[in-house]
C-alpha cells in the first residue's frame, strides 16, 4: 500500500468554547486504505474533532486538506459534498421506512420531476450487494437486525461517493456475529482505498480491525502509532494520563487505618442482567470506600444500578446488612438507605426547574411521602445547612439548579442524597466535567465520610483520584468484574491499567 | 415568582372588562336583587365556574407533561347519569334522596373515569394525548347511552340548585370552585404532592431515581381531573335542569387546556400555576360573555376569541416580549410598556 500522502489532513486544530478549550493543536492524518482509531476518554475532544471534521463545529484554527487541496468545511452538506461521511453510535435512520427510502431520502433520484423507484431499489440493491448483503430493500428497515441497520447507515453513507468513512461507535449495539459482519464490511470498504475513521471504547476490536491510531487527552493530541506496535498497556496509560493534581489535602494514604474487619453493608452474589453485565460478587463493608475503575462501556455503570435497583437483575441475590432483600425499584432501595447519584447530572440528576431547595429535599421527601411535607422553614435551615458544608454557589436557596455551575449541581445532588443518610452511597463520575477545586472538596467530603462510617462505591474514569481515596478497587472489563484488588503501598496506576488492559502488554 | 406569572394574565382580564364598561357603563356594577348579588361580574364567575373547575384539574395533568382530553365528555357523562338518577328517583320519592343519589352517582362515574385515564397513562403507558382521547369519543358514547339519546328535562327543584342556587347571597357555583381551588392549593402547598408534581413533570427519571413513585402521582392527577370533570359537569346540567349527552361539555377540553396556557402553565410539565388557570378560565369567560354583550355578530364568535388567544399567547412569551417590545421601548420618548404593547398586539392580529 502506498502511504506516501494522507488523503486527508488536519493540522493544528483549535477550538475554543467559553470556557472550555475543547481542542488544543489537534492533529490527524488519514491514508487511503487504512482503518484509522481514534482514541480517548469520554471528553478527550473525539467527537469535537469529528464534529469539525463534518462541518457541524466551524474550527477557530488549523487546516484541513484533502487530497492534497486545503478544503474550508463549514457546513455538513459542504462535507457530504468533499466525500466526508459519517455513521452516528445510534443509528440515526428511520425505523418505520423501508431500507431504500432510508438510503436515499433527501437525495432522492428523481426521472421527469417524479421519484424513480426503479432505478433507486435497483441502485440500493447494487450498493448493498457491493458489501455482501442481500435483503430486500423494500422492508422496513426496523424488521432488520441493528447490525444491517448499521450496515444501510453505512451504505447511505457510501451512497454519496464517499471517500473518508467515519463511524462513531458502530459496535455499541452490536453482539459478537454481528461485529464480525461489520468488519468484513470494512474489509472490504478498506481494499477499495476507503479512509475509515473508527471509534469505539472497545480494545480488542480496536485491535482487530485499525492500522492506526491517533490518541486524544482533555482536548490534545498526544500521538499517533501504528495499532500493533502499541501494547494495549501502553495505549490505556497514553488515553488516562498519569498526571497527579495536587492531593495533599486529602487522605493519602487511605488504608493506613485497618479497623479491623468492620460488619458488611451490602453483599451481591452473582447478580447479573443480560447485556448489561455478567454475574459478579461484590461486597462492601461499613466505612470503606471501594472504587470501580473500568474504561467507558465496561459495565461499571450497570453494576451500580443493579445495586440500586434502578434496574432489576435477572438474577442473583442482595443483602443489605446480612438479610435478603429484593431491589426492584430505587424507592425500596433507598428504603434499605442506599443512594445513588447518577453519572448524567442533566437527564438523571437535576430537576433543571426546579430551585435547590426542591432539588435537595427530593429524595428525602420521597422518602418521608407526601403528608409529612417538611415545614418551610425546617427545608431552609436544612438546605442552608448544607450550601454553608459543601460551600455551594451561588448561596441562594431559591435559585434554579440549572443556572448552577456543574460543580455546584453536583454538590446539590451529594446533598440530595446526603440528607438521606444513607449507609451505602454511590457515586457514578460525581466529578466528571467539573473543575479542579470542586472535584478535590468532593473527593475531600467522600474520605471524611467514609470516617463517619459510610460507605461508598466510587466510580471514576481518573485512576488517580481511585487510588487517593479508595480501599479497595474493583476492574472491569467488556461488562464483566474481572478483579479485585487491595489498595496498598506499592499498587500503582500502571497495576490498575494492566487490569483493565486484560493482563496483555 | 408568582406575582410576575399573574401579572399577563391579570393585566389581559382587566383590559377585556375595560373593553366592556366602554360599551356598557354599568358593567361593574354590583346589586343585590332579591337577596342575590346579580351583575355582569357576577355572571361572569358564576359562567365560568365549570371551566374554572375543569381547568384545575387539567393544571395538575399538564404539570406531570400529559394533558386530558376527556374532560368534555366526562362532564357529558356525569350531567347525564345525574339528570337520570333524579328521574328515576322522582318516581317513588319527593325528598332530597334523589339529590344526593345523583351526586353520588355522577362523581363516581367521573372517578372512574379519572381512574380509567390514569390507568391507560401510568400503568400501560400509554401517551397521554392517545389514552385520554379514547374516553373523549367512548365517553360522548356512554353519554348517550345513559340519556337514550334524548335531551331529558328535569322538573327537580333541588337538583337546580347546584348550579343556579344562592348561598347567603353568592351563586352556589362559587362555593364549590373555591372549594376545589382550596383542597387542589392544599395538597400541592402543604404536603409534598406539589413537589412531586414538578418534578415528576419536569424529568421523570430523574424523580424515579430520587425514589419518587411516579406512577401513583400521575394516576392521582388523572384522577382528580376527572373528579372536576365530573362536579362541573353537575353544574352545567343543574343550570340548564336537562341532561344532553351529545353537547353537554363540547370542547371543553379544550377551552381548559387554552387557560391553563393563559395561566402560564407550560405544557412541557414541571411549573405550574392553579391561580394562573383560574385567572385564565375568567379570561376566556369574560371574553365570550363580551363578544356576545358588545354586539359581535355571533358568526365572528369562534375567530375573535382565536385572535385574542393568539395575542394572550404571544405577550406570554419571553421570547416575543424580547423580540417585538424591546426594540420599541429603547425609543428615545419611552412610552409605557403596556401601551407600545398593546398597539403591538393589535398590529399582530
Amino acid at each position: 500500500m502506498e502511504k506516501h500522502f494522507p488523503k486527508l489532513e488536519m493540522k493544528g486544530i483549535t477550538k475554543t468554547f467559553p470556557g472550555v478549550k475543547a481542542l488544543s493543536n489537534v492533529s490527524l492524518r488519514l491514508f487511503p486504505g487504512e482503518v484509522h482509531a481514534l482514541m480517548g476518554e469520554n471528553g478527550a475532544g473525539k467527537s469535537t474533532l469529528i464534529k469539525v471534521l463534518t462541518g457541524v463545529y466551524t474550527k477557530d484554527e488549523g487546516t484541513v486538506t484533502l487530497d492534497g487541496k486545503p478544503v474550508e468545511v463549514s457546513t455538513p452538506l459542504e462535507a457530504q459534498n468533499l466525500g466526508i461521511s459519517t455513521v452516528y453510535q445510534e443509528v440515526n435512520l428511520c425505523s418505520n421506512l423501508s431500507v431504500v427510502e432510508n438510503i436515499f431520502i433527501g437525495r432522492e433520484i428523481i426521472k421527469r420531476g417524479r421519484i424513480d423507484w426503479k432505478e433507486m431499489n435497483r441502485r440500493a440493491k447494487e450498493l448493498l450487494t457491493e458489501l455482501n448483503l442481500d435483503i430486500d430493500v423494500s422492508k422496513t428497515l426496523g424488521s432488520y437486525s441493528v447490525a444491517i441497520q448499521q450496515m444501510v447507515a453505512i451504505v447511505r453513507a457510501l451512497n454519496v461517493k464517499a471517500k473518508v468513512l467515519i463511524l462513531d461507535e458502530p459496535t455499541s449495539s452490536l453482539d459478537l456475529n454481528e461485529v464480525q459482519q461489520l468488519f468484513a464490511t470494512i474489509r472490504k470498504l478498506k481494499k477499495d482505498g476507503l479512509c475509515i475513521v473508527f471509534i469505539s471504547h472497545f480494545l480488542d476490536q480496536i485491535y482487530e480491525i485499525t492500522d492506526r491510531l491517533t490518541v486524544l487527552r482533555n482536548g490534545e493530541w498526544i500521538g499517533e502509532y501504528k495499532t500493533q506496535s502499541l501494547p494495549r498497556y501502553e495505549l490505556i496509560s497514553k488515553m488516562i494520563g498519569k498526571e497527579f493534581i495536587d492531593s495533599k489535602s486529602i487522605n493519602e494514604n487511605p488504608v493506613a487505618e485497618n479497623k479491623g474487619v468492620s460488619e458488611t453493608v451490602m453483599e451481591a452474589a452473582q447478580l447479573s442482567k443480560a447485556g448489561n453485565i455478567h454475574p459478579f460478587n461484590l461486597e462492601l463493608r461499613k466505612g470503606e470506600i471501594m472504587g470501580l475503575a473500568g474504561l467507558l462501556g465496561s459495565g461499571r455503570s450497570e453494576l451500580a444500578r443493579l445495586l440500586f435497583g434502578a434496574d432489576k437483575a435477572d438474577s442473583g441475590t442482595i443483602k443489605v446488612k446480612g438479610k435478603k432483600v429484593h431491589l426492584n425499584s430505587p424507592k425500596q432501595a433507598i428504603a434499605h438507605n442506599i443512594a445513588f447519584s447518577s453519572e448524567n447530572r442533566k437527564s438523571e440528576g437535576i430537576i433543571g426547574d426546579l430551585s435547590i431547595r426542591e432539588n435537595m429535599i427530593l429524595a428525602l421527601q420521597g422518602r418521608q411521602g407526601w403528608f409529612n411535607y417538611m415545614p418551610r422553614k425546617q427545608q431552609e435551615e436544612i438546605v442552608d445547612e448544607y450550601i454553608k458544608l459543601l460551600n455551594i454557589n451561588p448561596p441562594n436557596p431559591e435559585q434554579l439548579i440549572k443556572n448552577l455551575s456543574g460543580g455546584n449541581q453536583q454538590k446539590v445532588l451529594l446533598a440530595r442524597w446526603l440528607l438521606t443518610n444513607p449507609d451505602l452511597l454511590i457515586l457514578d463520575e460525581p466529578t466528571r466535567g467539573i473543575d479542579i477545586g470542586a472535584k478535590a472538596e468532593i473527593q475531600k467530603l467522600m474520605v471524611s465520610l467514609s470516617e463517619k462510617g459510610m460507605s461508598i462505591l466510587f466510580i471514576s474514569s481518573e485512576l488517580e483520584e481511585i487510588l487517593r481515596t479508595c480501599k479497595r478497587i474493583s476492574v472491569l472489563r467488556d461488562r464483566e468484574k474481572v478483579s479485585e484488588l487491595e489498595n496498598r503501598e506499592h499498587i500503582t496506576q500502571q497495576d490498575i491499567m494492566r487490569e483493565i488492559a486484560g493482563g496483555v502488554g | 415568582m408568582l406575582k410576575s406569572r399573574l401579572f399577563w394574565p391579570v393585566i389581559i382580564l382587566l383590559i377585556i372588562l375595560a373593553i366592556n364598561l366602554f360599551f356598557d357603563p354599568g358593567f361593574f356594577k354590583i346589586e343585590v336583587k332579591n337577596g342575590h348579588l346579580t351583575g355582569s361580574l357576577v355572571d361572569i364567575v358564576n359562567r365560568g365556574a365549570p371551566l374554572m373547575l375543569i381547568s384545575i384539574g387539567m393544571t395538575l395533568v399538564i404539570a406531570t407533561k400529559g394533558i386530558d382530553l376527556g374532560v368534555g365528555s366526562v362532564i357529558a357523562m356525569s350531567g347525564s347519569i345525574a339528570a337520570m338518577t333524579v328521574v328515576q328517583g322522582m318516581a317513588s320519592d319527593t325528598s332530597l334522596t334523589p339529590l344526593f343519589m345523583a351526586i353520588a352517582a355522577a362523581l363516581g362515574l367521573s372517578l372512574a373515569a379519572g381512574l380509567w385515564n390514569g390507568l391507560l397513562v401510568s400503568r400501560i403507558g400509554i401517551q397521554p394525548i392517545v389514552a385520554t382521547l379514547i374516553l373523549m369519543v367512548a365517553g360522548r358514547g356512554i353519554a348517550q347511552l345513559i340519556t337514550d339519546g334524548q335531551i331529558t328535562t328535569i322538573y327537580y327543584e333541588p337538583y337546580s340548585f347546584i348550579g343556579g342556587g344562592y348561598l347567603f347571597a353568592i351563586p352556589f357555583s362559587v362555593y364549590l370552585v373555591a372549594a376545589v381551588l382550596g383542597i387542589a392549593l392544599y395538597m400541592t402547598k402543604k404536603t409534598a404532592l406539589g413537589l412531586f408534581i414538578q418534578s415528576v413533570g419536569a424529568n421523570p427519571e430523574a424523580s424515579r431515581l430520587a425514589g419518587i413513585n411516579s406512577k401513583n402521582i400521575i394516576l392521582l392527577v388523572y384522577l382528580f381531573s376527572g373528579f372536576c370533570a365530573g362536579v362541573g359537569g353537575l353544574i352545567l346540567s343543574s343550570n340548564v335542569s336537562s341532561a344532553d349527552g351529545n353537547n353537554a361539555g363540547l370542547w371543553f377540553e379544550l377551552d381548559a387546556i387554552l387557560a391553563v396556557v393563559i395561566g402560564g402553565t407550560s405544557l412541557m410539565g414541571g411549573r405550574f400555576f392553579l391561580m394562573g388557570s383560574v385567572i385564565g378560565a375568567l379570561i376566556i369567560q369574560s371574553l365570550t360573555t363580551t363578544i356576545y354583550s358588545i354586539g359581535i355578530p355571533p358568526e365572528t364568535n369562534l375567530i375573535v376569541k382565536a385572535v385574542v388567544v393568539i395575542i394572550v399567547c404571544l405577550l406570554q412569551s419571553p421570547e416575543f416580549r424580547q423580540k417585538v417590545l424591546r426594540p420599541r421601548m429603547k425609543k428615545p420618548h419611552k412610552k409605557e410598556p403596556e401601551n407600545s404593547l398593546n398597539e403591538q398586539g393589535v398590529k399582530i392580529s
